[in-house]
């Protein structure tokens, strides 16, 4: 039976040794930087970060109505008498959100809750037309989950895994979008559209486990993809599907936590980095000055890279939560409590868990050893949606390319392409079987690595044109017969005897610039491993 | 009501007449009254409400009442409501709604509604081009001191 002290000692150690989680598990190397894990903060200031973070799930209909869910669409065509909140009408839940929101929460390692409610958070705002939102306060879908996610060294060239955190999730509920409102500072009105009222929110509040900028971006980062492989929600938080909202407070190390300020309007993962460091750095300002910081809510100003805040709100809401008479429970069942003869109709949380796909996680993991590729690579590819690309390059039946050299050509020649032309992978016009056959015509000589890199540029500028007919017509047909070969790097050995000479005096790095030349001399054509052997026995010969 | 259309085979009488004769006969009001008078000893300490609370209320209702006769009448209000106390609700959990025995009907995730923008506007005081007009932000109410002078 531990003494209260004893147990307020565990507890403290347990705290301050959970951050510095030893992954000895995961078989990668961890970053050897000098800088290691560099204190962003001056001083003793530690700094504590807590994220909100509202995902809008991808499904046909809205939460209670049946109005359709659509990014931009024409103002208030969307809209219900429900959403609109007009008498008379009456809230139904959708069975695919609560789908969506089990899936989430058992992919984020939560309890989910057997039995939750509903309950009504009033305020007043334009775009809220009932007055209210209805939500999940009391008894939310399911509770303390947890994230683990690496934090990378963006530093490098080569992405290295910095640490590996893990973050509390508090919670995880359903609740109703508002509406969008339009400012006109000109004429001094407000206009509402409706059509995002009543759209299905999951809202997942974390704890304020995170230290800084970095490992919050990194975490939702990492929520995005888990979001996108389950498909629950786009995570495109450009458009505003997901939408993350951050609690940021400061303190002296050994210190209780400092008053939080909450800061919105993020519309990306970059800017939660930029963001958080921000409002540090101006809390620390402040308390440094003798001054104090106010509870209150700021908006990022992503141009300026600031946080302002809003002094218009001088008391803070009184949501008045009250339970929502309109909704019983909602219950889940398991295989076990399953009602008989209506599996349709009930939400069924052991089925849900077999049709969850793969996570982000374990398809880095399946990269490494399905395909021996490194570990960074298998970042990259399932960081920028490239996995179903890559797999579908190596799997062909029968081919079987090499996945080391297809890393090669998506993450380098592909991306550049498409980076070249500013589109993104989703615009990308080469399919995997069209880029496979110039690797395969690579691999096996009849063109050389630059050759097939011009040949990828011409067919993303639209030529159509049959492989062997543009080599044909190009005369690109890579230059491997030995005399050829040979009478070519003579022609050139003559005629630069002063490169021969250095060669003889002891330079053996004039053989790059004589590669260079025949290259030069044969558009590219040349066979390089071959080109060389020759260039050096000749070399040697003469 | 079927004892009514039992009733009403039997005998030979109107509907309004069996209605009248029926409900005397198994009357939900109770013959006597009822009311007993809650001595103040029982009740809890009365409630005083302090200016915070008076102009929290007054931006949430939007309604006047910080003058003596208003703070009269709420407080008598909260002292009726007061009795709520005198039930012993040990072990009884707390009710949410009358549905709570039941369960929460789930529908499929299909598109029934939409696309009524002319019916969904057309209580609207103001609109341009199909977006509702309300007046800007949140404007905060101006001190009781702005708008007694």
């Amino acid at each position: 039976m531990a003494s209260s002290a004893q147990k307020l000692c565990v507890l403290r150690i347990f705290l301050n040794s959970r951050r510095s989680f030893c992954t000895c598990d995961r078989f990668y190397a961890k970053a050897k930087t000098k800088k290691q894990s560099a204190r962003t903060l001056p001083g003793d200031w530690e700094g504590r970060v807590g994220l909100e973070i509202h995902a809008q799930i991808s499904s046909n209909s809205k939460l209670f109505s049946g109005s359709q869910v659509q990014f931009s669409a024409p103002p208030n065509s969307l809209v219900s008498p429900l959403d609109a909140s007009l008498p008379g009408t009456l809230p139904v839940l959708n069975r695919r959100c609560v789908e969506a929101g089990v899936l989430t929460a058992l992919a984020l390692n939560c309890h989910i809750n057997r039995r939750s409610l509903f309950d009504r958070k009033h305020y007043f705002y334009a775009d809220l037309p009932a007055g209210y939102q209805i939500t999940q306060q009391r008894l939310p879908l399911a509770v303390n989950g947890h994230l683990t996610f690496d934090v990378y060294d963006e530093s490098r060239s080569q992405r290295q895994v910095l640490k590996s955190c893990q973050v509390r999730i508090k919670q995880l509920q359903l609740e109703q979008d508002s509406g969008k409102s339009l400012h006109d500072q000109e004429n001094g009105e407000v206009l509402v559209d409706l059509n995002r009222a009543g759209v299905a929110l999951m809202e997942i509040v974390t704890e304020p486990d995170m230290v800084d900028g970095a490992e919050a971006a990194a975490m939702v980062k990492e929520l995005q993809l888990i979001l996108q492989s389950l498909r629950t929600c786009d995570g495109n938080m450009s458009e505003g599907s997901m939408r993350v909202d951050a609690n940021i407070s400061v303190s002296r190390s050994g210190e209780e936590l400092g008053t939080r300020a909450e800061v919105k309007n993020i519309n990306s993962a970059k800017f939660v980095q930029k963001a958080i460091e921000y409002e540090m750095q101006r809390q620390i300002q402040v308390l440094e000055g003798a001054g104090e910081v106010e509870e209150e809510t700021r908006y990022f100003d992503w141009k300026a890279g600031k946080t302002i805040s809003l002094r218009d709100k001088e008391q803070r809401h009184d949501y008045r939560y009250m339970p929502e008479p309109n909704l019983p429970p909602l219950i889940l069942y398991t295989d076990t409590t399953s009602p008989r003869g209506m599996e349709d109709a009930v939400v069924n949380i052991d089925r849900i868990r077999e049709q969850m796909r793969e996570l982000p996680d374990a398809t880095r993991r399946r990269l490494v050893e399905e395909y021996g590729i490194q570990f960074q690579h298998s970042v990259a590819l399932v960081g920028e949606g490239l996995v179903e690309y890559f797999e579908s390059l190596v799997d062909v039946k029968g081919k079987g390319r090499d996945p080391r050299s297809a890393t090669s050509w998506v993450l380098t020649d592909l991306l550049e392409e498409l980076h070249k032309r500013s589109l993104t992978f989703l615009e990308c016009p080469i399919t995997a079987s069209k880029l496979g056959e110039i690797m395969d015509l690579v691999a096996v000589g009849t063109i050389s690595k630059s050759t097939g890199k011009k040949i990828l540029g011409l067919q993303f500028d639209g030529d159509n044109r049959h492989l062997s007919q543009i080599i044909e017509e190009n005369q690109w047909a890579q230059i491997r017969d030995e005399e050829t070969l040979g009478r070519i790097c003579e022609d050139i050995l003559e005629k630069h005897p002063e490169l021969v000479d250095a060669y003889r005096k002891g330079n053996k790095k004039v053989v790059n610039r004589l590669m260079g030349k025949v290259q030069k001399a044969t558009n590219k054509c040349a066979d390089p491993a071959v080109t060389s052997r020759l260039l050096k026995q000749k070399l040697e010969g003469h | 009501m079927n004892h009514l259309r039992r009733l009403f085979r039997i005998t030979q009488v109107d509907r309004p007449v069996l209605l009248a004769i029926t409900r005397r006969l198994s009357s939900k009001v109770p013959s006597e009254p009822t009311w007993k008078e809650v001595h103040e000893s029982k009740l809890p300490k009365p409630t005083k409400i302090d200016q915070d609370t008076i102009a929290h209320l007054e931006r949430l209702a939007l309604v006047d009442f910080a003058n003596k006769e208003g703070i009269r009448r709420l407080e008598a209000a909260i002292r009726f409501a007061d009795q709520m106390f005198l039930v012993d609700t040990t072990g009884v959990e707390p009710m949410d709604s009358v549905l709570e025995d039941r369960e929460l009907y789930l529908r499929d995730d299909k598109v029934t509604e939409g696309n009524c923008k002319d019916d969904i506007l057309r209580n609207a005081g103001k609109v341009v081009e199909d977006y509702f007009v309300a007046p800007p932000g949140n404007i905060p109410l101006p001190k009781k001191e702005e708008y007694d002078s």
